[in-house]
């Protein structure tokens, strides 16, 4: 142990500050969250104080019983539903716009260089101000969106008033969001593709679509597992989106898992601290089982990390 | 690559046309925001583009809402976070690309799987731990839960950059009688100055653009930061959607001009940090 020290302390010495960090900001709160699920705690009997008086906790432990109560209640269920069709929705949306776009870029075109610099604007603005333009556009008396519509006599359309509308205002409010990156981080992947490959199937007598499919794809594959698997769990734990732009509703058609988990602690009344928890950590697993499949589901196709 | 073959003008046509509705779709919704800025409150929702130009919502937004409070908060919240963030995943940057010691494989697997720990996890504990601490409405507590973003990511991203400097200045540095600290220090750091600069602004964009935490853990109007401050102009009791629209662009405008120095090495960092590993 002694000779252990002696020979790695500097390295123990500069991993030391985030280890601690990570034990305390992470490590402790998760532990803590895990507990507070079992638990009945909720506004009225968690530790607080009011004026100068501090009243201690009384919540009491409760085994599984919120997540009885959740796995039971179909309204988990439906949010699941929805979140999953969000994610796949968003995510394969983005991807395929992302690949075109980056294809176009990939061109000799003239002016490259400023659709390339346009396309990456929705990027480097903070998501939550997009959201409110977003939500300036799609108002339904005055938007923009239906005001063009109207213009081209077609009716306007309740853009965050209909359940289903709704849901597609914000997955198209997520894609625009997310696009910037795909080009980009895909536009890397295709520029690393060596010319030769092109000219030499081209003097084969590879069609476009062969050229495509047999070095574009196999190309640009190991950026795009990664990219996915980034978008994936950014878009399942995309919260300000929905929470700035629906806040849920209407009637709770977009809520998604973490927006709700945020609702049950931070919106409603009473707050229901043991509940949000538990959803927190069901969330947690979904995302790690999924994260575990797909890295297996790569490495069966032979990729290596 | 680019081809050498001469396009078809149809087919040069097709392209253009794409690119230029990739560009429209990009570029009206913050345009839109820009222009409504400069309206006069009455014709915000005027489908024309400015008739009457003016300041007033810039003006109001400034003198009259807790605007600057806001401003001056999310600046001392991020700037503490990229500070602490960025020097402490240096660090740990450095260790696990140098050296090989025991703990380091566990490590580079907490650091990667927290990176994609959902706040919804963390955020009543967290919330609960800072009520009790009395940190609830200070930027101290925004600042520690920030930490939690930043850290694993940085530290990821840093390693990356490290990666990419050769081993032999290391060497050079202990053959002239440095220890590993000041290697780091004196030698590495500087060269790492890229990458310090790039995990710096990656840190600074997130930071500002976070809603959730700043949400839940900031109320009471002259604490919220940017992102809680400008949820008051459009809520369910009414919308100022001149002074939002003004609001944001003055937010936008740092985090945008931050990002354009950046964002050549944002992907680079990610995806070589994310298939190396």
């Amino acid at each position: 142990m002694r000779a252990a020290l002696a020979r790695y302390w500097y390295a123990w010495a500069m991993v030391a500050p985030v280890v601690i960090v990570i034990g305390v900001i992470v490590g402790y709160p998760l532990g803590r969250g895990v507990y507070l699920s079992l638990t009945d705690a909720d506004e009225s009997n968690v530790a607080r104080d009011i004026g100068v008086n501090h009243i201690p906790a009384t919540y009491e432990f409760t085994g599984l019983d919120n997540y009885t109560a959740i796995l039971s209640d179909s309204v988990f269920w439906d949010r699941l539903v929805w979140t999953a069709v969000w994610t796949v929705g968003c995510v394969s949306v983005t991807f395929l716009l992302g690949l075109t776009l980056a294809n176009m870029l990939n061109r000799q075109v003239r002016g490259r260089s400023f659709y390339r610099v346009a396309m990456i604007v929705p990027w480097g603005i903070p998501a939550f101000v997009s959201v409110f333009a977003w939500k300036m556009l799609y108002n339904e008396k005055n938007g923009l969106l239906n005001k063009v519509l109207e213009g081209g006599g077609i009716d306007g359309v309740p853009w965050l008033g209909d359940p289903t509308w709704a849901k597609v205002a914000v997955i198209a409010v997520n894609v625009w969001l997310g696009v910037p990156f795909m080009i980009v981080a895909l536009l890397g992947a295709l520029q690393s593709i060596p010319g030769e490959l092109y000219e030499a199937a081209e003097m084969d007598g590879a069609g476009p679509w062969q050229r495509f499919r047999n070095i574009t794809l196999p190309g640009v594959r190991t950026v795009s597992s990664t990219v996915v698997l980034l978008s994936t769990i950014w878009t399942f734990n995309m919260f300000p989106v929905i929470f700035l732009l629906t806040r849920g509703g209407p009637e709770d058609s977009t809520e998604i898992l973490v927006t709700y988990a945020f609702r049950l602690a931070f919106v409603n009344s009473p707050r229901d601290f043991a509940a949000s928890a538990a959803w927190g950590v069901l969330i947690l697993v979904l995302l790690s089982l999924f994260t575990v499949g797909y890295r297996r589901l790569l490495r069966r196709q032979g990729e290596v990390w | 690559m680019a081809r050498t073959r001469k396009r078809s003008p149809l087919a040069s046509a097709g392209l253009h046309a794409g690119l230029l509705l990739g560009t429209l779709c990009a570029l009206v919704p913050p345009l839109w925001l820009l222009v409504t800025s400069f309206k006069p409150k009455s014709e915000s929702f005027s489908a024309a583009l400015v008739k009457d130009f003016t300041l007033d919502n810039y003006q109001h937004v400034v003198d009259d809402t807790h605007f600057l409070d806001w401003f001056a908060n999310s600046l001392v919240v991020v700037g503490g976070t990229t500070v602490v963030g960025v020097f402490i995943a240096a660090t740990t940057g450095y260790a696990i690309s140098r050296f090989r010691f025991p703990g380091m494989r566990p490590l580079m697997w907490v650091l990667l799987i927290t990176q994609m720990f959902p706040m919804a996890v963390l955020i009543v504990p967290l919330y609960n731990t800072m009520a009790t601490l009395g940190l609830l409405n200070q930027p101290l507590g925004l600042i520690i839960t920030y930490l939690t973003i930043a850290v694993p990511f940085c530290a990821w991203m840093m390693k990356g950059f490290f990666d990419a400097i050769p081993v032999d200045i290391d060497e050079s540095g202990r053959v002239d009688g440095l220890n590993p600290f000041g290697t780091f220090w004196r030698l590495i750091l500087p060269l790492a100055r890229p990458g310090l600069a790039v995990t710096g602004f990656y840190t600074f964009v997130t930071a500002w653009a976070e809603v959730a935490y700043a949400t839940a853990f900031m109320t009471g109007e002259e604490n919220l930061t940017l992102a809680g401050g400008l949820q008051t102009f459009v809520n369910r009791y009414g919308a100022d959607w001149g002074s939002m629209t003004a609001a944001a662009v003055i937010v936008a405008v740092p985090a945008a001009v931050v990002f354009g120095f950046a964002q050549r090495h944002l992907v680079s960092g990610l995806t070589a940090g994310a298939t190396k590993s």
